[in-house]
């Protein structure tokens, strides 16, 4: 069992719906970064996505390909992600999820990357742009570092390829929850209710609902059929108003906490 | 009409040996396959076909003529040089060739609105041509920098209907305005028909952009036999993303004989590091869907390509290309801005022909390459576009009557 089921084993137990947090590493200094990082799990993330910068995020909107441009100039990559998480392991157990383009993980290899995650603490991979069809080369060494790979499911997905992903991936199943791009949005449309149902029932996975959750009510309706709540950009938008500022980490620590309140 | 045996490569899943693929985002796989299942069942549909061939020919104004350069032929002392006239097509490139067919197939899917990324604008005109003819509304991704270099086809494009949105973000060429695109496809999957301009991008993009432009080699072909009796020695063609290259290449494949020669960007030198020679000096990667060289630093970040021409202003490079290259199959070659306009100047004035500045890096390459071969070799080149939309480059360049040696 890995600590991402784990986590989905603890939070079923206690009655609970799960929170993943995700942050863009090195956004926008690998120091102030780490302090995010633990403030979010302090304030009770269950599980962090930390993102591996990429120059041309395709799949994300204006807030995270903003991050990706303040950590790629703070000198942010592949081993600097891996350093990230080896120093935030020095102090804590939250499951770690290390997301990305593939690209930036190609060029590094995928089995010494791997390898290399395994020993840095990382849990899980999650490559935007590599659907299971595409995952021969990866996902090998991935099953073999130990590591969960997490598939992705789309509104425009189908349910062939939902239950194809559910049993290609691992940890949880990223559930996205409209077509478009990463950003806060104001509500969800109504479809995305009986959608996760759907998909809740006919897999085998949990199920973590992202893309669009910006507040504790949302991600409180997101989970009525869901396992767990994604909320990037968000957290995002508040390392980007706060920077290294020392008010940043407690700002996030305050809205985790209150999404965190929602799910239980 | 030509026949339309299938072309063995890529495979089922649009792999070129290691290259290609679908690698994308979730959300548009099943688009993905959605478009693939349509253009096999259109490519295989005789009423398509007849559609499109009409249109290619009283529309885009097809057969393009094959053309003797005799005056650069005797300048260069060495090989015959013959001239592929895309840059006679309607809208003034190879791009109406692809436009037509992926517009045919986007009316068949119902699709309700297009978009396109462009870098020279040529694309970017050829799609607000067949939108305009078919009343289908379309938007236009450009880089901010293109948009400026390239002002004359962003005014041809909105008189044509469409719009234009300038992409602020990296280095506002053609990367950027293929992502830009890319999130609008994203967010619009179901309504909306992504008309992708080169050999580039998820599978099926690579092999449909180039079967829908093999019918300048198809044409090219028999042109030459009937004009030489003979196959070329070489055939050349620049590569951006390289659909004009597949299209005169796709024929001559299959004749070993046939030296390749796809030319790319050379920038302001190799050395520089300002450069589009993507094949050259690239490495295997992802980016835009389809795995291929790409020009990236050690930790996989994609770095901003350079070219005086906007359409080889572009860090990676179709699939098909890629594995060409590894087979030994086609030769990558590259040349430079200040050789590009060399070229340009060449068939100006020994030709009365102005080529688009991404043309005039075959012409240059060829003419090069005629001056080592002799009297008895050919040489074909692509002639991709016209040079009208280069006007401001040039005169910024204060470019005029070089004889350009
Ligand atoms: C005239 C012309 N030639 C060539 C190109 C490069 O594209 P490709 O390599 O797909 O032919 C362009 C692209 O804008 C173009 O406008």
């Amino acid at each position: 069992m890995t600590a991402i089921d784990a986590a989905f084993r603890r939070l079923r137990a206690s009655g609970e719906k799960g929170l993943v947090v995700y942050l863009t590493a090195g956004d926008p200094t690998p120091a102030a970064s780490l302090r995010y990082l633990r403030a979010a799990a302090d304030a009770g993330a269950d599980i962090i996505e930390v993102g591996v910068p990429f120059s041309d995020p395709t799949a994300d909107g204006p807030t995270i390909e903003a991050a990706s441009r303040r950590a790629l100039s703070s000198g942010m990559n592949v081993a600097g992600a891996l350093e990230l998480v080896r120093k935030f392991r020095g102090t804590h157990a939250t499951p770690i999820v290390l997301f990305g383009y593939f690209n930036p993980f190609y060029r590094y290899g995928w089995s010494s990357l791997c390898k290399d995650a395994r020993e840095a603490g990382v849990d899980g991979f999650l490559v935007v742009d590599l659907p299971f069809e595409e995952s021969g080369e990866a996902l090998p060494s991935i099953r073999k570092a130990g590591l969960d790979w997490i598939p992705l499911a789309a509104p425009t997905s189908g349910m062939a390829r939902v239950r194809a992903v559910d049993r290609a991936g691992s940890g949880f199943l990223y559930l996205i929850s409209v077509t478009g791009v990463t950003g806060v949005r104001k509500t969800l449309p109504p479809p995305v209710a009986a959608w996760t149902r759907k998909v809740a029932k006919a897999t085998r996975l949990p199920v973590a609902v992202g893309f669009g959750i910006s507040s504790p009510a949302m991600a409180a309706a997101a989970t009525r059929h869901a396992d767990a709540a994604v909320v990037g950009s968000a957290c995002v938008k508040i390392v980007e108003r706060n920077g290294r500022g020392s008010r940043g980490p407690a700002e996030l620590s305050r809205f985790v906490r209150s999404l965190k309140k929602a799910l239980r | 009409m030509a026949k339309r045996k299938g072309n063995r490569m890529p495979d089922p899943a649009g792999h070129f040996g290691s290259f290609g693929g679908r690698y994308v985002a979730e959300t548009l796989m099943s688009a993905l396959i959605e478009l693939e299942k349509a253009y096999r069942k259109a490519w295989g549909d005789r009423s398509f076909h007849r559609e499109l061939d009409g249109l290619l020919k009283s529309y885009a104004g097809r057969p393009t003529p094959l053309y003797f350069a005799g005056r650069l032929t005797e300048k260069a002392g060495g090989a015959r040089i013959y001239i592929k006239r895309e840059d006679l097509a309607h809208t003034g490139s190879h791009k109406i060739n692809n436009t037509l067919g992926q517009g045919l197939l986007a009316r068949r899917m119902g699709k309700r609105r297009v978009i396109a990324e462009t870098g020279a604008g040529q694309h970017g005109v050829a799609t607000a041509t067949v939108c305009a003819r078919m009343g289908i509304p379309c938007e236009i991704y450009m880089g901010e920098e293109d948009v400026r270099r390239q002002s004359h086809n962003v005014f041809r494009m909105r008189l044509l209907g469409a719009r234009v949105n300038p992409v602020t973000s990296g280095s506002r060429t053609l990367k950027d305005a293929m992502n830009e695109a890319l999130r609008d496809w994203v967010t619009n999957v179901r309504t909306t028909y992504y008309l992708i301009g080169s050999t580039a991008g998820p599978h099926p993009y690579p092999e449909m952009v180039r079967d829908f432009q093999s019918v300048i080699g198809r044409e090219a072909l028999p042109q030459f036999r009937k004009a030489e009796g003979k196959l070329p020695t070489a055939v050349v063609a620049c590569v951006g993303g390289g659909s004009n290259a597949m299209g005169i290449f796709t024929s001559f494949l299959r004749y070993p004989g046939v030296r390749l020669y796809g030319v790319e960007a050379g920038g302001l030198g190799l050395s520089s590091g300002k450069h589009g020679a993507t094949l050259s000096r690239g490495k295997v990667g992802v980016l835009h869907g389809s795995k291929s060289f790409l020009l990236q630093d050690a930790t996989g970040q994609i770095l901003e390509a350079h070219s005086i021409s906007a359409g080889l202003d572009y860090p990676g490079v179709g699939p098909e290309h890629a594995w060409l290259k590894e087979t030994g199959r086609a030769e990558y070659v590259s040349v430079t801005d200040a050789q590009a306009l060399s070229g340009f100047s060449l068939l100006s004035l020994y030709e009365g022909i102005q080529p688009a500045l991404e043309s005039s890096h075959a012409v240059a390459f060829a003419y090069r390459l005629a001056k080592k071969m002799r009297s008895s070799e050919t040489v074909l080149v692509n002639l991709s576009g016209r040079g009208d939309k280069d006007m401001g480059i040039l005169m910024e360049m204060g470019e005029g009557g070089r004889d350009g040696d």
